[in-house]
Formats: C-alpha cells, sequence, structure tokens
C-alpha cells in the first residue's frame, strides 16, 4: 500500500511548501552562478569566489534545497509509478528500493559537497 | 457515414475488451454524440451505456469521446470529430463493468470523504440561515457540478492514486463547502485535507478544467483549498 511515512514532512502543506521555497532557492543559486560564469572567470577569481563564507553557506543552502527538492518531486513520481496498483506484489518493494537508493545518492551529495565546499 | 469506433466488453463473453467498428448514416447533420449512440443502439441492441436526461443535467453519460471526456448528449459532432472518425471509450481509470459502463464506487468513495453536506450544530434560526449576497456568490462556480466524473477520470494523479486523492470533482465538492458561509466545520474539513495525497496530488496541469462540460474550474478550488491550509497553518 501507498502510505505517507516516506515522504518528507509528513504534511502535505509541508512538502508543497518545501517544493516551492527549494525551488525559489536553487533558481537564485543556478542564476547566481550561472551570471558569475557568463561573465567570464578564472581559477583565481573563482576560487576567491569560493573561499568567501557567504559563498559556501549559499552554495550549502543550495546543496541542501536540492536534495529536498529531489526528495519531495522524486517521492510524488515513485508513490505514482512504483506501487502495488502499477506493478502487483513487487511495486511496493521495489518503491522502497528506489527511496533508499535515492536517500544514499542525495545524503552522498550533501556530505561530499560539504566537504568541496570547505576543502576538508 | 460516420466512421464509429466503439469500445466493447461483456464480460460474460469476452476474454478481453476490442474495439468495434460501425458505420452509422449522420444524414449530414451535426448530431450530438449520444444521438449516433442511440443509432448504434438500434443496430445492435447488446451496446450498453448510461444516460438519461439527454441534456447535460444528469452527469450519467460521461464518456471518452475522440480521447476527451466529455457528456455524449451535449458534446456537437463538430467539437470532437476530425477526418470523419468518431472514437468512443469508458471513461479511463475506472473499472469497466461492460462497454461504456464504468464502476463509479472509487469515484463516489472520494466524494464521500469530503462529506458533501453542510455542517452546522448551532440551534437552527426561526425561518432559515441567511447568508448575504456577496457570501452567496462565494459559491458560484462550485454548487454547479452534476458528480459526472469527467473530470477526476482525466485526471493522472486519480489514475495512480484512486485511494488517496480526492480528485477534482471531490475537492471543488470540499471548497464548496469550506466557502460557505453556514458551514461551522471548516476547521475539521481543512485538519483530515492536509495529508500528502488527498490535496497534494493536485499538480495543477488542468486536466479537469479542459474537460469539465459545466465549464467549472477544480484548479481554482484546490488553489483556494490550499491557501485556506497554508493560512491555517501559519
Amino acid at each position: 500500500m501507498v502510505t505517507a511515512i516516506t515522504s518528507m514532512g509528513r504534511s502535505g502543506l509541508h512538502d508543497w511548501l518545501m517544493q516551492r521555497v527549494s525551488a525559489v532557492i536553487i533558481l537564485a543559486y543556478v542564476l547566481y552562478v550561472g551570471g558569475v560564469v557568463a561573465s567570464g572567470v578564472d581559477y583565481a577569481s573563482w576560487k576567491a569566489l569560493y573561499s568567501q563564507t557567504w559563498m559556501r553557506i549559499f552554495s550549502l543552502l543550495a546543496l541542501l534545497s536540492f536534495g529536498a527538492h529531489a526528495w519531495v518531486g522524486l517521492w510524488s513520481v515513485f508513490t505514482d509509478y512504483l506501487t502495488e496498483r502499477m506493478l502487483g506484489a513487487v511495486g511496493d518493494k521495489l518503491r522502497f528500493l528506489a527511496q533508499a537508493l535515492s536517500a544514499v545518492i542525495m545524503f552522498t551529495y550533501i556530505v561530499w559537497g560539504i566537504q568541496i565546499l570547505w576543502g576538508l | 457515414m460516420l466512421q464509429v469506433s466503439i469500445y466493447r466488453y461483456n464480460p460474460e463473453s469476452d476474454a478481453e475488451p476490442y474495439m468495434q467498428d460501425v458505420q452509422v448514416d449522420t444524414g449530414g447533420k451535426d448530431l450530438m454524440v449520444l444521438d449516433v449512440m442511440e443509432m448504434i443502439k438500434a443496430q445492435d441492441t447488446s451496446f450498453v451505456y448510461r444516460r438519461s436526461c439527454r441534456e447535460g443535467v444528469c452527469g450519467s453519460d460521461g464518456v471518452n469521446i475522440n480521447g476527451l471526456n466529455g457528456l455524449a448528449c451535449i458534446t456537437p459532432l463538430s467539437d470532437r470529430v476530425r477526418d470523419n472518425k468518431l472514437v468512443l471509450r469508458p471513461l479511463p481509470g475506472l473499472p469497466v463493468i461492460r462497454d461504456l459502463v464504468v464502476d463509479m464506487s472509487m469515484f463516489y468513495a472520494q466524494y464521500e470523504k469530503v462529506q458533501p453536506y453542510l455542517q452546522n450544530d448551532t440551534p437552527a434560526p426561526a425561518i432559515e440561515r441567511l447568508q448575504s449576497p456577496e457570501e452567496r456568490e462565494k459559491l458560484d462556480g462550485l454548487y454547479e457540478c452534476i458528480l459526472c466524473a469527467c473530470c477526476s477520470t482525466s485526471c493522472p494523479s486519480f489514475w495512480w492514486n484512486p485511494d488517496r486523492f480526492i480528485g477534482p470533482a471531490g475537492l471543488l465538492q470540499a471548497y464548496r463547502f469550506l466557502a460557505d458561509s453556514r458551514d461551522t466545520a471548516t476547521e475539521e474539513r481543512l485538519a483530515k485535507l492536509d495529508d500528502p495525497f488527498s490535496v497534494f496530488r493536485c499538480h495543477g496541469i488542468q486536466a479537469c478544467v479542459n474537460v469539465c462540460p459545466k465549464g467549472l474550474n477544480p484548479t481554482r478550488a484546490i488553489g483556494h483549498i490550499r491557501n485556506m491550509l497554508l493560512t491555517r497553518a501559519t
């Protein structure tokens, strides 16, 4: 059975709001970094930009937003298509597997991202 | 001669559904789709569909006409027929009982969930519960729904989760009672809609708005519900 226990915040409103807020943050980040790249960068200016604390915070915020956005979005997709209704008994197992896999991937990206940002 | 392709399925004799080709002489007139169905039934009495009022009031003859849901009785051939071809299928997403007749249990179960009746436990006034014209106006575009299921059965979110997503028809009615100044159960109603499925499976693609034979806008009503949930939570 499709249940809400693996949704991000258990509340539809919470997930909906999270999806919108994270989308705005990601958009702001992509526009800013896109603008920087478009105006021309070299190694020195790129390194200088990312050695500033505010840029690291902004990047981490965008990365966490990306994780949350992906979780809410993929949760919707998985609970639409990987279900008992669509695939029979194997549906629920496949969905759990897909969710676990995407959780591990997102967790990896976030930890890896922190490592890159702070040069650990 | 109009080329008509109809979905046929009789669980007592057919192993699986099939499409049957029929030719209908419309005499060059722009008939309603229901007229064509009646002509087919005159040729072959085993062809089954629901119909009643034949004027878009009862909501019985919702069918999928050339890929788009609609009421057969008020959909003229000129609206849907291209290249002289008419394809009739049952409403998508619901179990087929026979030919164009679908089992609407899941649809009604969702309608029942929103408690589509006025709730007010305060003592009834001597004559009636009054509404101002402005309060009454809020119900326009909501109360006209005839529950034909054209909207909910054209909604992919309802196809995938018909047991948990209330669907456009049910949500339109949910908002009809949330918006009613005489109803006092607003808080209880909203509390039941906050889960990730009931309302929030709507992704706003407006397939429901596209097919509603009464010209109603469930997506807008769902947006109002979302705003009420947001106001309540913040």
